[in-house]
């Protein structure tokens, strides 16, 4: 197990309203790690921080076993470093066949002029088949993506990241919207992919959190509040107090 | 791999078919041919009509397919119209007053040629000089490269620096529209170095077929503009076919996915948009000549709104759907303002066309926009069963 991203005293300030206020976390690979907080704990800041959408005011984020750092790189560098990311909302692109999504997605030269002239190896055709038959779409291959159901776009999106080939997913609210039953092949997918890379799950809801049964990461007012097994912040008073106590009432 | 291309593209195959059989048609039609069906003007309208299809699907490309409304591509459609036209007037120039210095008693000095040629093309602006930018204008070549260098050149630095910061949407929109204003009042200026608000006149001579009748030259130019569509709509068929008309389309309906994809959409943006500058350059220096004449109203902003009208009319995010557009409203557009269209007497009021022509168009517009969001292209979604 490595270290695969450190993030240490990032801030971040939005018109005199601090997002991230000297946030460090360090996340290993493989690892499956969840992190909850109550809204505005920054939770999206800090992935857009690390996919490189927004640029932290100090601190640093470092990557891999070289620690290269990533604030000064574009989101494209970034995704190609390998941090795949999934969206809150499933933003997959609709017109376009699940086959066609996860092809585009697929780890390939990504310059113009090498996708122009593309011609798709007989490897590829294996790789979607195989990634699809993980996500669970694999007799929807050929249906534009925006027919699918809300959850199966969830899962497309997943997909999209595995096909991406990273060695880190950042994977933001993936249960919003499921059924219980969606839900528990979310988690499956996860679980799965976490076996060999790293995976960050943002999540609002508990029983998700602990079905993932993972190191929680537990963020407010931009910084870390508490880290350790679920039961453990569970029990951490200040936690109570600030997220746990509030989501009750 | 073209030939599987076409193959695999039926709507491509359809569309070459009709062209070559249209060709054909006003071909053995045409006053060149002996048989007088379609006259030489029409010849010529519907030559012009084909470069007006090119930059529409140039122009469907760049927004359809792309997502970036570009209201200022006519400005590449004329300055390729400009390039031409600068070897047109100055080669067809030197013709004539090599002919009639030849009649001196003393021979003139090459000297004395371009200062007569230079005298008879900026008299109109008061001046007799070459300007800096008709450096070239004596070579063929030249000019048919700056055709596509400098529209190429153009959207490259244009483009680098909108889409370098991430200009998107309305403001890309009224950015390229400026930029076509600019230019076009730049030109107007007697200074510019380009006759000011004359433009260039008497393009449909063309240099070294002084005796070839008109009725050929327009049949020749007809062809060309054909064979130009074809290959123009064959290249972009290729380019939004395949994987990277799957990346184009994803940046239209979500760039910042695409960029969490791992891919420059900077890069990809400038490609296409200096790409169909570059057709629209072509297309114009194809149409100048068959109109005749090229002044600086014709890159004013409204031309490139109004193609962005034939696009939507036609339907976008279908290259057959920019033609049907840009070939359907131009013609009615000259079918209603050139008096061809009745007027209609109401008893109270008499509807004139020239007049109101702009408010059908504008009707229409807004009708497609609301109750046809996929344009007239999009009544073929309804004809061919989609295969499953």
């Amino acid at each position: 197990m490595i270290s695969l991203l450190e993030v240490s005293g990032v801030s971040k300030t939005f018109d005199g309203f601090r997002a991230i206020n000297n946030l460090s976390i360090q996340i290993n690979e493989p690892e499956l790690r969840a992190i909850i907080g109550p809204n505005g704990a920054g939770k999206t800041t800090f992935m857009d921080i690390v996919t490189g959408k927004t640029r932290p005011d100090t601190g640093q984020v470092l990557w891999g076993e070289r620690n290269e750092s990533l604030t000064g790189l574009s989101e494209a560098e970034i995704a190609n470093r390998g941090i795949g990311r999934k969206f809150q909302k499933p933003t997959v692109f609709e017109n376009q066949t699940v086959r066609q999504n996860l092809a585009m997605a697929l780890k390939n030269p990504r310059g113009p002029l090498a996708v122009l002239f593309f011609k798709e190896p007989r490897t590829d055709a294996d790789r979607i088949s195989d990634i699809a038959g993980e996500i669970g779409l694999a007799d929807q291959l050929a249906r534009p993506a925006g027919e699918l159901s809300h959850g199966q776009k969830q899962w497309l999106e997943i997909g999209m990241l595995l096909a991406q080939d990273p060695r880190l997913l950042l994977v933001d609210e993936p249960a919003a919207g499921m059924t219980a039953e969606e839900r528990e092949k979310t988690t499956d997918i996860l679980k799965r992919a976490a076996r060999t890379r790293a995976v960050v799950v943002v999540e609002h809801d508990m029983e998700f959190v602990r079905r993932l049964n993972c190191k929680v990461t537990v963020l407010h007012e931009g910084h870390v509040l508490a880290e350790g097994s679920l039961d453990h912040v569970t029990a951490d008073p200040t936690v109570i107090d600030v997220y746990l106590g509030r989501s009750d009432a | 791999m073209t030939q599987g291309f076409i193959i695999h593209n039926r709507s491509v195959m359809w569309f070459i078919g009709l062209l070559g059989l249209f060709t054909l048609l006003v071909t053995l039609g045409s006053e060149a041919m002996g048989t007088g069906v379609i006259s030489t003007s029409l010849v010529k309208t519907l030559g012009k009509t084909l470069c007006l299809c090119l930059i529409a699907i140039a122009m469907d490309v760049v927004w359809g397919y792309c997502g970036i409304l570009s209201l200022g591509h006519f400005a590449f459609f004329g300055i390729g119209g400009y390039a031409i036209g600068m070897w047109l007037m100055y080669a067809r120039t030197e013709t004539i007053v090599t002919e009639s210095l030849a009649r001196q008693v003393i021979p003139p000095t090459p000297a004395e040629v371009t200062d007569a040629i230079g005298a008879q093309i900026f008299g109109v602006v008061g001046s007799s000089d070459f300007p800096l930018i008709w450096s070239f204008a004596d070579s063929l070549i030249l000019q048919l490269l700056m055709v596509v260098l400098v529209p190429g050149l153009l959207a490259l630095v244009f483009g680098w620096l909108a889409f370098r910061s991430r200009v998107t949407g309305v403001y890309l929109s009224i950015l390229t529209q400026a930029m076509t204003l600019a230019l076009s009042l730049y030109l107007f200026q007697n200074d510019s170095g380009l006759r000011g608000n004359n433009g260039l006149s008497g393009l449909q001579n063309i240099p070294g077929f002084e005796s070839t009748p008109q009725a050929t030259i327009s049949l020749v130019f007809f062809w060309g503009s054909a064979l130009a569509l074809g290959l123009g709509y064959l290249l972009f068929a290729f380019v939004v076919g395949g994987k990277m008309g799957s990346i184009v389309q994803g940046i239209r309906d979500n760039e910042a996915r695409v960029r969490f994809l791992g891919y420059r959409v900077e890069g990809y943006k400038l490609f296409v948009f200096t790409l169909t500058a570059v057709v629209s350059g072509i297309a114009g220096a194809l149409y100048y000549p068959q109109a005749g004449i090229i002044n600086p109203a014709e890159i004013a902003p409204i031309a490139s709104i109004y193609l962005a009208v034939w696009v939507a009319i036609g339907g976008r995010g279908r290259l057959y759907g920019a033609v049907i557009g840009a070939a359907l409203v131009s013609l009615l557009s000259s079918w209603f303002t050139g008096g061809g269209a009745p007027d209609v007497n109401l008893g109270f009021y008499t509807v004139q066309w020239t007049d109101w022509w702009l408010v059908l168009l504008g009707v229409s517009f807004v009708c497609v926009t609301l109750f046809a969001p996929k344009g007239i292209g999009g009544l073929f979604d309804y004809l061919i069963r989609k295969p499953r």
